[in-house]
């Protein structure tokens, strides 16, 4: 069993903001991040996925095609979005990147042929990123 | 659903690797350049990883800020720019980077309640780095 991991990068902004809590809730467990206008970062997002080498060619499955995967799953969707206001996942869920690292984790389970999702791991900043293994 | 959150911090300390027991040979046979007679520094980067449910409501492992306190009063303040052969952490033990990962998930796991410490990462320099896991 081999592991596999690819990158691929998003701009996008958000807030964060939930409709259960009052106004004050909002900006005492948010701060700054719960500034309604919105706010942006640059996300790296790492796909790792599990399978077995293939005996003739070597691969565990292509990585370009790997590649086009995150592009038309995540990126096309994703990048330079406001996350809050443009993807319906997002809609009645703050856009953390916990959430973020989950809602990837949906738009790429079963898509990837030949291998199976093992992990999925947002950076929303070079110093902080969340992960995800489908754990319910 | 179950996600992992992981923040890195970063830590300028001075250390000395030195063994009261060994002689002044046995010491610079074991420790090389680490046992030169008055210390040495690293910028240390602290890789910290909690895990949780993200809660519905805040779409969080746990809220950053209080990690980022936590970490602020246990570790930064006491451990950045300070002499680590000096703190009382390591009276009895060689300030080894190894030494120094087994402190911080002591004293982390002792104070952080909001989500589970699953791993402590301390990167001593882009080339060398030391983890030690929750004992599953």
């Amino acid at each position: 069993m081999m592991l596999i991991t690819r990158r691929a990068d998003f701009s996008s902004s958000h807030f964060y903001w939930s409709d259960r809590l009052s106004p004050e809730e909002n900006a005492r467990v948010f701060g700054k991040c719960a500034n309604r206008n919105g706010h942006g970062h640059n996300y790296t997002l790492e796909v790792t996925v599990r399978g077995e080498i293939d005996p003739v060619t070597g691969f565990v499955l292509d990585l370009k095609e790997l590649k086009e995967i995150l592009r038309r799953e995540v990126v096309d969707a994703y990048d330079h979005r406001h996350l809050n206001l443009e993807l319906p996942e997002f809609r009645h869920t703050v856009p953390t990147t916990e959430n973020i690292a989950i809602a990837i984790w949906g738009r790429l389970r079963e898509r990837i042929p030949g291998a199976s999702l093992h992990r999925v791991r947002v950076y929303e900043t070079p110093d902080l990123f969340a992960d995800y293994y489908g754990e319910a | 659903m179950k996600a992992y959150l992981s923040r890195r911090y970063r830590i300028c300390a001075s250390h000395r690797l030195n063994v009261a027991a060994f002689s002044e040979e046995q010491n610079r046979l074991v420790f090389g350049k680490c046992n030169h007679p008055y210390g040495h520094g690293h910028n240390y980067t602290v890789e910290v990883t909690v895990s949780g449910q993200v809660d519905e409501t805040t779409g969080m492992v746990c809220n950053l800020a209080d990690l980022d306190g936590c970490v602020q009063t246990l570790l930064l303040d006491r451990f950045d720019h300070a002499n680590l052969n000096r703190d009382p952490g390591f009276s009895r033990a060689v300030p080894t980077t190894e030494n120094f990962c087994t402190l911080i998930f002591e004293l982390l796991s002792g104070a952080f309640d909001r989500a589970a410490l699953e791993r402590v990462r301390v990167e001593e320099t882009g080339n060398n780095f030391f983890e030690l896991e929750r004992k599953a």
